[in-house]
């Protein structure tokens, strides 16, 4: 056989060649394809409750003493297990305040009475741009694409930088365990554990399941929740006939929350 | 070799300390999957336009044998549909669609935390956090009483 070393490097090369072509092309296939963790499909629930953009519309004239809003704050912590701690470690999803706290941004001087003594409900604003999901380090805040700031507790590291972020005090952080704090405990919603921040989360759950948030259910009509974009909603139609203000609305988070004054 | 009375004898205590493990495992007896407890009570399931009702006899969400070995990565995926793509359903290979839930879905048939869950975390040594959180049913809660 005529046997060149011209023709053994030829062979050896293209021997080479083939088999780094078929582990590379196994390699990617790997690396495309990995196998699927999961056998099924997931879905949404047929009867969730859809929006472009939830919004809520709370009507304050009808919600002026602190005993008027108090079943409404109960129902919230009592539904998400938000536990009770006296001090300054206290966590909050839904609260109350003075006009002062809640329009803080250069009131007039001169309001009338009952407008400057009523106390308003206050709760996380669901922002379009909201500036914690801007400086979350970890992506554990999030907007939905049904305009909900969400949260991932799995995922949260306690950095707080939202609750810096935050112009609303909305977000509350877990300094202890919140279980000594917790009376009723509500065996279909979790706790949170320490050091994670929580917050309002406009019910998603609830809102997956057909149903509307539970401050709207316990507020007698005084709350009102749906789309902003749809211009048959309720809150449309309830923004169209009254005069209503937003917290902060210069700072250009744009708010999902509106009160009727 | 120089000092060989004291390197050769040191080599092999050395390779002996390092590979004991694995002669640990060779004499001990074969790994024995712990008797977990049996699934209790009933879950209703989303299909369809009337809620079924599945008794903890019938099957799981998949194939035992598959979830022993992925349920990890199943209540993973839940987690991260649920939260992030909001789809809070399930749609099995067998077509049953399940409420994506470790607290209602799961803990509905097995809801004996101690001797399901632990029994097989507390002999591999795995320390879920999933209890920081999610709240073990009633009558078998270690940390609320």
């Amino acid at each position: 056989m005529n046997s060149s070393r011209r023709y053994f490097l030829k062979v050896a090369g293209l021997s080479g060649f083939a088999l780094a072509a078929a582990s590379g092309a196994q390699a990617a296939q790997a690396v495309l394809s990995p196998a699927p963790a999961g056998k099924g499909a997931y879905a949404s629930d047929k009867g969730a409750l859809r929006a472009k953009r939830w919004a809520m519309v709370i009507d304050t004239r009808r919600l002026t003493s602190p005993e008027a809003l108090r079943p409404i704050v109960e129902a919230c912590h009592a539904a998400h297990n938000v536990p009770t701690i006296p001090g300054p470690q206290e966590v909050k999803w839904i609260w109350d305040d003075t006009f002062h706290h809640a329009f803080a941004s250069d009131p007039n001087p001169v309001l009338p009475k009952d407008v400057e003594e009523r106390r308003y409900l206050m709760l996380c604003n669901h922002c379009t741009s909201p500036s914690c999901v801007r400086v979350c380090p970890v992506k554990a805040t999030y907007t939905t694409a049904h305009g909900l700031v969400a949260q991932d507790y799995h995922r949260c590291i306690g950095c707080r930088f939202c609750m810096a972020a935050c112009p609303y005090g909305s977000r509350s952080f877990n300094f202890q365990d919140p279980r000594p704090f917790l009376k009723d405990l509500n065996a279909e919603y979790p706790t949170r554990m320490r050091g994670v921040v929580e917050k309002c989360t406009f019910c998603a759950e609830r809102l997956e399941k057909g149903l509307l948030p539970a401050c709207v259910e316990a507020s007698d009509g005084a709350i009102l929740f749906g789309d902003l974009m749809d211009p048959e909603s309720t809150v449309r139609k309830a923004l169209a006939e009254n005069f209503s203000m937003r917290r902060k609305p210069d700072l250009g988070t744009d708010p999902g929350v509106y009160y009727i004054i | 070799m120089y000092n060989a009375k004291y390197i050769i004898p040191g080599l092999v205590i050395f390779a002996g300390i390092v590979t004991l493990p694995f002669w640990i495992n060779l004499c001990s007896p074969a790994y024995v999957y712990p008797d977990v407890a049996k699934p209790q009570g009933q879950v209703t399931l989303q299909g369809g336009s009337e809620p079924v009702t599945v008794n903890a006899g019938d099957a799981c969400v998949e194939p035992g044998a598959w979830m022993r070995a992925n349920h990890m990565s199943l209540l993973l995926d839940w987690r991260d549909a649920a939260l992030r793509e909001e789809k809070r359903v399930y749609v099995a290979s067998d077509g049953r669609e399940w409420n994506t839930s470790l607290q209602n879905t799961c803990m509905a048939c097995h809801g004996n935390k101690a001797d399901f869950c632990d029994k097989c975390h507390d002999q591999n040594s795995v320390n879920p956090y999933c209890w920081d959180c999610h709240v073990v049913p009633q009558g078998n809660n270690h940390e609320f009483k």
